[in-house]
């Protein structure tokens, strides 16, 4: 039924578009707004195509699961238990539906359960906070810690940790790896003797780099209470995601054009003019290339590394659902898979518009 | 003793047995106001030539006396303008020049600096596009600014490479002119380095050609009278133009047919002929 209103849906949109697009069609500007209306026509159909494909695959997996089930228990437990089965499944009872995909619409609930959630979970904290405002003056008063809030976190707090993770990461990749990678590049002797450095650790796992991380940040903390989820799981994204800006700055800093490196040298710029002056700048878009890949790629790994780590990001929230095996677990998982998605195309969206504005070269834009 | 000497100079690039002698035996002296054209085929090594003036390269042996010191490095008393403009294309117009003009004059105040600029940008005739990148310009435009950079830095000789080899004929014509306007101010010393014997005569005192390498060396040199200010249009009719640029032409053609009848070589030929299938 419900996959008939989806089709439904698509007709009716598409006999929508008929008279605007009649209406626009002896505008002058006509070419432009039929190919970007196009364009939209064809993103939102193939979106809704693949909701629909979505929706039947969904619908499949949920009627083989439920048909094994009653099944099983016509074979088990005789006719009448599975009469009592099917009765329970087409009641939609939370405690014998089918756990497989979930549909766009349970999806949706889903994400809309999410947001519901750190309403009531941000109203908690707003609660907490009022009540403990006086107390925790007396005890700033008397120079003890304050108490703070350590109530669960809501979905909108764990994507925002994920974010302050990953951003940390990169300012991690970006401090260690520009200068590096600068330093290497100016002076090939350093580059031979960094070169199986490179090789070498560049390949390696981000698991691994999350093992390393822990066994030193682990020593260094000890005696420590306080949380270190937060540090070992930024610095193995740094780490991990580091060696394309490493590889890509030192790769510029080396192959400056030679003409430009022969104005230097007849204008007579000193050390420090030659390099920030001719050799940054024309190394800056294979800089920003690199820089643009080790933030997907730290994004990429921090599910994985947060996961590892027990940081309270979307890399836990993601595994502690599919451990928690709920209801809803499965459809949550989906709504973090969409959230992550979304958040690495913006961000991958951002480092290109500053890659836009800091090059020279604009038409080189990928 | 001349203004810039060149004295039995021998540049080889690589070692050893795969090493190639690429200028040998290059003597030339330049006075002090004069404006020489050195002529000569493309892979000549003519490039290298200019690098070891303006101190870029360093000979394999022989040196080269600019006001009698030896040159071993860069100096702002030699302006370059290279092949290729070579300008910044992260700069605009304005901070290409900037650039040059700061580091010709550390001493100076800013004000000073954004005057010269703006004044050598208008000598070209570029005060309009002084806010723009060298990818906006023009190749006639680029080569403007280059040439601007060149002599804001109030260079006391000029060393130009091929300036105007990229640009199409128009354009050429025009910033010849532009070239000799400016040079006519102050008669600053000249080098230009040209593979067109017209574009020498017209701009030169003295024209050099540089027989081709490996192995180049510098040719018999012809000297051009021909009152100044030339005339382009004129100048087909000069029976000394034509004389002059017949010699160089000859001369080069001669050289140029040398190489080819010492590379070429007498083949044998098997004696044979097609077999016969009909029994």
């Amino acid at each position: 039924m419900k996959q008939d209103i989806t089709l439904k849906r698509e007709g009716q949109f598409l006999a929508f578009l008929k008279p605007l697009v009649g209406k626009f069609t002896p505008n002058f500007q006509r070419m432009d707004i039929m190919g970007s209306l196009k364009k939209t026509v064809i993103t939102i159909f193939s979106v809704l195509v693949f909701l629909g494909l979505w929706h039947l695959g969904s619908k499949a997996l949920y009627n083989k699961e439920a048909n094994f089930k009653i099944e099983k228990a016509l074979n088990e437990q005789g006719a009448v238990a599975a009469e009592a089965e099917r009765a329970c499944i087409a009641s939609g009872d939370s405690s014998c539906q089918p756990n497989t995909l979930p549909s766009p619409l349970q999806v949706w609930a889903s994400l809309q359960s999410l947001i519901a959630d750190h309403k009531v979970i941000t109203a908690d904290k707003a609660a907490f906070v009022e009540k403990m405002s006086e107390r925790n003056a007396q005890l700033i008063a008397q120079g003890k810690d304050a108490i703070v809030y350590t109530g669960r976190a809501s979905f909108v707090d764990i994507v925002l940790t994920s974010i302050k993770t990953v951003f940390a990461g990169f300012l991690l990749a970006l401090l260690i790896a520009v200068p590096i990678g600068i330093v290497i590049g100016l002076s090939p002797s350093l580059r031979s003797a960094f070169n199986w450095f490179i090789q070498i650790f560049k390949p390696v796992s981000p698991v691994v780099w999350y093992l390393l991380v822990f066994m030193i940040v682990k020593t260094l903390y000890i005696g420590d209470s306080s949380d270190n989820a937060f540090v070992i799981s930024f610095i193995s994204v740094g780490l991990c995601a580091m060696w394309a800006t490493l590889v890509n700055t030192a790769m510029g800093v080396s192959t400056v054009d030679k003409d430009y490196i022969n104005v230097a040298k007849v204008l007579k710029l000193g050390t420090f003019q030659k390099i920030f002056k001719v050799i940054l700048p024309s190394s800056l878009p294979l800089i920003f290339t690199g820089l643009r890949i080790t933030l997907s790629v730290a994004w990429m790994v921090l599910i994985a590394i947060e996961l590892l780590a027990q940081s309270q990001g979307l890399g836990l929230f993601v595994w502690e659902e599919f451990q928690n095996g709920a209801n809803d677990s499965n459809s949550k998982i989906i709504v973090a898979m969409f959230v992550i998605g979304i958040i690495g195309f913006l961000l991958d969206r951002l480092m290109l518009a500053i890659q836009n504005m800091v090059s020279f070269n604009k038409n080189e834009s990928v | 003793m001349a203004y810039l000497e060149l004295n039995n100079i021998y540049k080889t690039y690589g070692e050893g047995d795969s090493s190639t002698e690429v200028l040998s035996n290059i003597n030339l002296s330049i006075e002090e106001g004069e404006f020489v054209a050195i002529v000569g085929f493309t892979g000549s090594g003519k490039t290298t030539l200019v690098n070891l003036i303006n101190g870029l390269l360093k000979p394999t042996s022989g040196e080269v006396l600019f006001k009698g010191q030896p040159v071993i490095d860069t100096s702002h008393e030699r302006g370059v303008i290279f092949q290729n403009y070579s300008l910044l294309p992260w700069l605009t117009v304005g901070q290409n020049v900037f650039m040059a003009v700061k580091e010709a004059f550390p001493k100076e105040n800013k004000t000073f600096l954004k005057q010269r600029v703006s004044d050598y940008v208008a000598m070209v005739g570029l005060s309009p596009a002084i806010n723009k990148r060298p990818k906006e310009l023009s190749g006639g435009m680029r080569q403007r600014v280059a040439v601007a950079r060149a002599l804001a830095m109030n260079p006391e000789m000029i060393i130009m490479d091929e300036p105007l080899g990229a640009l199409d004929a128009l354009t050429r014509g025009n910033l010849q002119d532009e070239i000799l306007n400016i040079w006519s101010q102050d008669k600053r010393t000249a080098l230009l380095i040209t593979n067109d014997v017209d574009e020498g005569i017209y701009m030169a005192d003295r024209i050099i050609p540089l027989k081709p390498g490996p192995n180049a060396t510098l040719g018999p040199e012809f000297k051009i009278d021909i009152e100044r200010p030339r005339d382009k249009t004129a100048l087909n009719d000069n029976p000394n133009f034509k004389k002059t640029r017949n010699a160089i032409i000859e001369y080069l053609m001669d050289i140029g047919n040398e190489r080819k009848s010492v590379s070429q070589k007498e083949y044998v030929l098997p004696d044979i002929s097609p077999k016969s299938f009909v029994a």
